[in-house]
C-alpha cells in the first residue's frame, strides 16, 4: 500500500459530510447508502424511488468524474471473485438486518447522537478488524 | 423533480468525496482494518472530516424539524439496541473485512466497469433482498 492519503482523506471526508448534511437539509433524508439502495430495490417508480435512483447515479458519476480528471480510479481488488460474492451477500444481508452501513450509522447516525449507531459502528469496525486479522495473519 | 435533482447533485458530491479520499479503493479500507500489518490511518481522516461537518450541523437541522422546502425530516425512529442491530452490524463487518468494500464505495466503483465490482454489487443486492424477505 502507498503512503497514507491524509489530505485527500480529510478533503474527501469533508465533501462526504457536506453531501450528507445537505441531503438532510434539502431532501430531509439520511445519507445511508445501504438504506438508499434497499428502498431502490423495493419501491418502484414512485417519488421515493426517483431521489434514491438519482443519488446512486450521482455516486457513480462522482467517481467517474474523479477518474476522468485523474486518469484512473484506484481499485486494488483484495479478494478472489468467489470471496467477493460471499462478502457481497454478507454486506447486503448485514446492512439490512442492522439497518445501516458506514455512511448511515457511521457518518449520519453518530451526528444524530444515536446510541444505536454508536453500537453498530463499534461492532462493524471491530468485526472488520477481526476478519482482516484472521485473513492476513492467521490463515 | 427538485428532490431528484438535489439528490443527483449530492450523490455526485458524495461520490467525489469517496474517490478523492480513495475510500473506493479496497486496499485503503483493508489497510485501515489491518492493525497488525502496515496500518493505514486514511479512513480516520475521512470519518473525521465527515463528522467535522455532520456533528455540528445535524443537531441544527434536527432542531429546525423541516427541510429548506418546508417538508418534514424523515429520520429513523428505532432507539433500542437489540440483537438484530448487533448481529447485522457484525455480519456486515465480516463482509467489509473480507472485501474492503461497503455499500457506498461498491456502488461508486461501478464507474470503473470492473466485473468484480458488478459481481459484488449484485451479491449485495441479493443479500439485501434475503434480509428483507426473511428477517423483517
Amino acid at each position: 500500500m502507498a503512503e497514507a492519503n491524509l489530505y485527500g482523506g480529510l478533503i474527501g471526508g469533508l465533501l462526504i459530510g457536506l453531501a450528507a448534511t445537505l441531503l438532510l437539509l434539502v431532501n430531509g433524508r439520511i445519507a445511508g447508502i445501504s438504506g438508499i439502495l434497499a428502498g431502490l430495490i423495493t419501491a418502484k417508480f414512485t417519488t421515493d424511488w426517483f431521489w434514491r435512483a438519482a443519488f446512486v447515479i450521482g455516486l457513480v458519476c462522482g467517481a467517474a468524474l474523479y477518474g476522468w480528471f485523474r486518469g484512473a480510479i484506484p481499485l486494488q481488488q483484495q479478494a478472489s471473485n468467489s470471496l467477493l460474492l460471499f462478502a457481497g451477500l454478507l454486506v447486503g444481508f448485514g446492512t439490512r438486518l442492522g439497518s445501516g452501513c458506514t455512511s448511515g450509522h457511521g457518518v449520519c447516525g453518530l451526528a444524530r447522537r444515536s446510541p444505536r449507531s454508536l453500537a453498530a459502528t463499534a461492532t462493524f469496525i471491530a468485526c472488520g478488524i477481526l476478519t482482516v486479522f484472521l485473513m492476513r495473519h492467521v490463515f | 423533480m427538485l428532490p431528484a435533482l438535489s439528490s443527483l447533485a449530492l450523490g455526485i458530491l458524495f461520490g467525489l468525496g469517496l474517490s478523492i479520499s480513495e475510500m473506493t479503493d479496497p486496499a485503503r479500507v483493508i489497510g485501515f482494518l489491518d492493525i497488525a500489518g502496515r496500518w493505514d490511518p486514511t479512513l480516520i481522516c475521512v470519518m473525521g472530516g465527515a463528522l467535522a461537518v455532520t456533528l455540528p450541523l445535524f443537531p441544527w437541522i434536527q432542531k429546525r424539524q423541516q427541510t429548506i422546502l418546508g417538508e418534514p425530516l424523515q429520520l429513523p425512529s428505532q432507539t433500542r439496541i437489540d440483537g438484530r442491530l448487533i448481529v447485522g452490524a457484525a455480519i456486515f463487518g465480516v463482509g467489509w473485512g473480507l472485501a474492503g468494500l461497503c455499500p457506498g464505495p461498491a456502488l461508486a466503483n461501478l464507474a470503473t466497469a470492473s466485473p468484480a465490482i458488478a459481481l459484488f454489487v449484485l451479491a449485495m443486492i441479493a443479500g439485501q433482498r434475503l434480509a428483507l424477505r426473511f428477517a423483517s
